[in-house]
């Protein structure tokens, strides 16, 4: 096939597009540039925009011996994740840009653009695998299971899997460190990035801040009855306890723990610990990455976080939400956060959380 | 698969009898600033070459400063004139909106660091001068004026600048020319056109890479960029490099490059892409210039996009424009002559040059509408 390998200059996109050659394939390395200006939003060398990176990238490619060049996607990533993120928060919910990243920029507009240009797909440095079956090519957790990338994946359409190459998802972290020293990339023991590439501190409150303001607001415990003050609703996270500043004590002293954050009146929530306690959660706009769910209730797995763990639950589609209701009730879940449903370690699909309860 | 090569402009293969020279110059042992027999041999073969050269350009031998590059060239011009200039009280640059980069920075440069003031002559659609703009300036600011500098063809789109008007209308108001591109592409005389100085390229013309030259007038100097052995004039200090002296005037002196070949190769690849692609438009078609370069827009594209593809194709050509980490800048030479940013980035230079043969000229004519096509469903996406 040909291929078109999205190289952000880490040691795992670039084990991956050496991999993809050996498998026969031919491949084009790309960079996507998704800073307009790479040093605003990072400096140093721990994400994937700065001129280091792209010439990590280039250097691994030189290495590996394939062409390679650079897609400006600047417009596209802050229109599609930049801008995406401020208006969740703006909202009140948590988004995950990385998710957002892959749905819009990496096997959208990246793999859109490759297939024009007569490509066959994407090859990126994810941690998933995939599989071929009776219903068309699946989406798996990687063998990694502390590295496993499907959760961020979950946004993509069968459409979108069909033309995404994961060569990682059989190997561990570990493994390609030592893989990639022994291609003689230069990147093997390259820092893994953590934070959100475009907030440069890693100071993500602070970022929100300087963009969406700070204007103070209450915050009030269940009944309506004000208790506090904030510094911008956004900081606040759904289950967060410290930090709060609250000069009133509850009635029995117990701890008390962000449960919601309304935009609109610019007001958090706060209240007891059972009171974070979700049984179940439903999700907009959702995404199949195999055959539709049903009506019907199955029992599967729900996964709310990147790095979270697959909860028990029974899970069907309405019509309109993906519904998914817990064996065990979980403490501290965000409207904006995406869940992700898995079938053993198949990836069924994800929505948007919109309500819990 | 074919290897094409249609990017002259940006480098161009060096020419064999100069590969020959510099290598035997290379083994031979002496600094040229060293008073022995060894040093006076380096010296003398030095000297040739600086005399050869000056023949070529049109210059007296005194004239010419060796550098390191067209761009150090065109600093050691920019700011040494101009920093030589304020000392009687004057701080206008003037440059023209399509100036390569190593030109445009150094001016802005001064502005933000050395109280210049820069003012762009702007340019047609066809790419030329405005000189009734420029008529206009000097008639209002004339005692202002420090340095004009205008290149003398376009490393874009190969159109030629009318620089001994430019000389006319200056008077004693020193001109600078950037010339890397023109150098034995179009007849070109430091003398005839009366420059003040003049910036060359060895590596533009056959020669080596890492070796250019700044013409100067010898009757006023300018302070020195690089202090230290006193080399050049001491306005350039640095052991001279003989090896790419003497590869830059054998190049220069080679009789290589045929501008009406060169010239005629670029007509046939104009009317073999205007045949397969319609909407393609050449930009400065009606104006003089280089036979070698050709610029032309391609409707619904995005240049990157289409140097993929070319590449792939086995076909090296350019954007034209500068990169910016790796990011193609919409042209500012194209936006100068009337293109909006969107079309300006759909647009791609194609330069010839004296090893280039009509069937490079068909193999790219035939990889152009699969290409083009693809750049087209690619840009929708």
């Amino acid at each position: 096939m040909k291929l078109i390998a999205a190289m952000s200059g880490g040691v795992d996109s670039a084990v991956a597009a050496a991999r993809a050659v050996e498998a026969g394939h031919e491949v084009i390395g790309v960079h996507l540039a998704l800073a307009a200006n790479p040093q605003k939003y990072r400096s140093g060398a721990r994400g994937c925009c700065t001129i280091e990176d792209s010439h990590d990238a280039r250097r691994a490619a030189d290495v590996i011996g394939i062409p390679f060049y650079i897609w400006d996607m600047a417009e596209e990533f802050h229109d599609g994740v930049v801008e995406d993120f401020l208006a969740e928060y703006a909202a009140g919910r948590t988004p995950n840009p990385c998710l957002r990243c892959n749905e819009k920029i990496k096997f959208a507009a990246v793999l859109d653009r490759a297939r024009a240009m007569g490509f066959d797909g994407v090859v990126t440095g994810h941690y998933a695998r995939t599989q071929l079956s009776d219903s068309g090519k699946t989406l798996h957790r990687a063998v990694d299971h502390s590295k496993d990338q499907s959760y961020v994946l979950s946004v993509l359409t069968v459409e979108q899997i069909a033309g995404a190459i994961f060569p990682l998802g059989d190997t561990t972290k570990v493994d390609i460190r030592k893989e990639a020293e022994a291609r003689g990339l230069a990147v093997a023991q390259k820092p893994d990035s953590h934070d959100i590439c475009f907030v440069p501190s890693g100071d993500n409150a602070g970022w929100l801040r300087d963009r969406l303001g700070s204007e103070v607001g209450p915050i009030v415990d269940q009944e309506g009855t004000k208790i506090g003050e904030h510094k911008g609703a956004y900081t606040y996270t759904i289950g967060q306890r410290k930090g709060l500043g609250l000069t009133v004590p509850a009635a029995d002293g117990s701890p008390r723990f962000v449960l919601k954050i309304e935009p609109v009146s610019n007001t958090v929530v706060v209240g007891a610990r059972e009171d974070l306690a979700v049984s179940l959660m439903r999700g907009e706009r959702p995404v199949w990455c195999g055959p539709e769910v049903s009506s019907t209730p199955h029992r599967g797995f729900v996964q709310v976080r990147a790095h979270g763990s697959a909860l028990p639950c029974s899970y069907f589609f309405d019509g309109v939400l993906l519904v998914a209701e817990l064996d065990e009730p979980l403490l501290g879940l965000a409207t904006g956060q995406a869940m992700v449903i898995y079938d053993g370690d198949r990836v069924v699909g994800s929505a948007t959380i919109c309500e819990t309860q | 698969m074919s290897s094409i090569y249609v990017d002259h402009a940006a480098t161009t293969p060096m020419v064999e009898t100069c590969f020959s020279a510099m290598t035997a110059q290379m083994l031979q042992l002496g600094n040229p600033s060293s008073l022995h027999t060894n040093g006076r041999a380096t010296r003398k073969t030095l000297e040739d070459a600086r005399e050869s050269l000056a023949k070529e350009i049109g210059a007296l031998p005194g004239e010419i400063i060796f550098t390191a590059s067209g761009t150090e060239a065109n600093n050691i011009a920019l700011k040494g004139i101009f920093w030589s200039a304020r000392k009687n009280g004057r701080n206008v640059v003037i440059i023209s909106a399509i100036e390569h980069h190593a030109v445009l920075d150094p001016a802005h440069w001064l502005a933000e660091h050395e109280g210049a003031e820069v003012i762009q002559v702007p340019v047609d659609s066809e790419g030329l001068i405005d000189l009734d703009f420029l008529q206009e300036t000097l008639n209002t600011r004339r005692d202002e004026i420090a340095v004009i500098s205008i290149m003398h063809s376009n490393n874009e789109t190969g159109v030629i600048q009318p620089i001994s008007e430019v000389v006319k209308l200056a008077g004693e108001i020193p001109v600078h020319s950037d010339a890397v591109q023109s150098f034995k592409k179009t007849p070109l005389s430091f003398s005839e056109l009366g420059l003040f100085a003049l910036t060359l390229s060895a590596h533009k013309v056959g020669g080596p890479l890492g070796i250019g030259a700044l013409i100067l007038r010898r009757t006023v100097e300018i302070p020195a960029l690089l202090h230290g052995g006193g080399q050049e004039r001491e306005i350039r200090s640095g052991t001279l490099n003989a090896p790419g002296i003497v590869g830059f005037a054998v190049a220069a002196s080679s009789n290589h490059y045929d501008a009406l070949r060169v010239e005629e190769l670029r007509d046939s690849f104009i009317a073999g892409v205007r045949k397969v692609i319609p909407d393609a438009t050449v930009n400065g078609v009606n104006a003089k210039r280089l036979p070698g370069i050709v610029n032309i827009t391609f409707p619904g594209t995005q240049s990157d996009t289409l140097l993929l593809l070319m590449d792939g194709q086995g076909v090296s050509c350019s954007t034209g424009s500068a990169c910016s980490a790796g990011v193609h800048e919409a042209s500012h030479v194209l936006i100068a002559m009337g293109h909006n940013v969107q079309t300006a980035q759909s647009s791609l230079r194609f330069s010839f040059g004296a090893t280039s043969t009509q069937a490079d000229v068909d193999y790219v004519v035939s990889v152009l509408p699969d290409v083009i096509a693809r750049g087209r469903a690619a840009n929708l996406s």
